[in-house]
């Protein structure tokens, strides 16, 4: 505990490609098209407000806002916010039990 | 949308490899996932979104049900933040 709020490491779309060629075996090619075709799945089912369910990583879903009249913090002026559909992400129960094994 | 179809997805996108390869590849990329988050590790994934791990503090709650105090104890939750490429693709 209190590691996370120190470590600044992450992993790119590149590096996940590259570790998952190398576990593999594969060529880099390969494991871009899967990393690729992956993402490309899930964005294409959150178009179709389509909820994705990864047992043991979690779940995708969208969520529609109506609009509103919102306001500039900075200069109080009044400013229509249009409806939006935003994606959301829970946590499932494997990865949430890895996050806390220490 | 279930792993399956990703597998599926996969699978077509792949040539020459088997259903058996495609779900092996599926679930090594959502291993390497776990694993890197397991070590508290970021992932940002360009044109979708970034998964970040967040440390919370232990803090006292209550059970809803009786009104009883109990301490919710110290505890690490990953946060998905979409890509603003992504939230422009749902709002077209």
């Amino acid at each position: 505990m209190g590691l996370a709020a120190l470590n600044t490491r992450h992993m790119n779309r590149s590096e996940l490609i590259d570790s998952i060629a190398k576990r593999q075996n594969l060529p880099r090619r390969q494991a871009e098209d899967a990393v690729n075709a992956i993402f490309d799945a899930i964005v294409g089912a959150m178009k179709e407000d389509e909820r994705i369910e990864i047992r043991g990583f979690g779940s995708f879903t969208t969520r529609h806002y109506g609009s509103y009249t919102g306001r500039n913090p900075r200069t109080g002026d009044a400013v229509d916010v249009p409806e939006k559909r935003l994606p959301f992400f829970r946590v499932g129960k494997d990865l949430r039990d890895r996050l806390n094994l220490d | 949308m279930t792993k399956a179809d990703l597998v599926e997805a996969v699978y077509t996108k792949l040539d020459g490899f088997s259903k058996k390869e495609s779900a092996e590849l599926v679930e090594s990329v959502f291993e390497m996932m776990k694993e890197t988050l397991g070590r508290g590790d970021k992932i940002k994934i360009s044109g979708f979104g970034n998964f970040v791990v967040r440390d919370k503090k232990a803090r006292i709650g209550r059970n809803p049900q009786t009104g009883e105090e109990i301490t919710i104890s110290a505890r690490r939750v990953l946060t998905f933040k979409p890509s603003q490429v992504l939230k422009n693709v749902l709002n077209v």
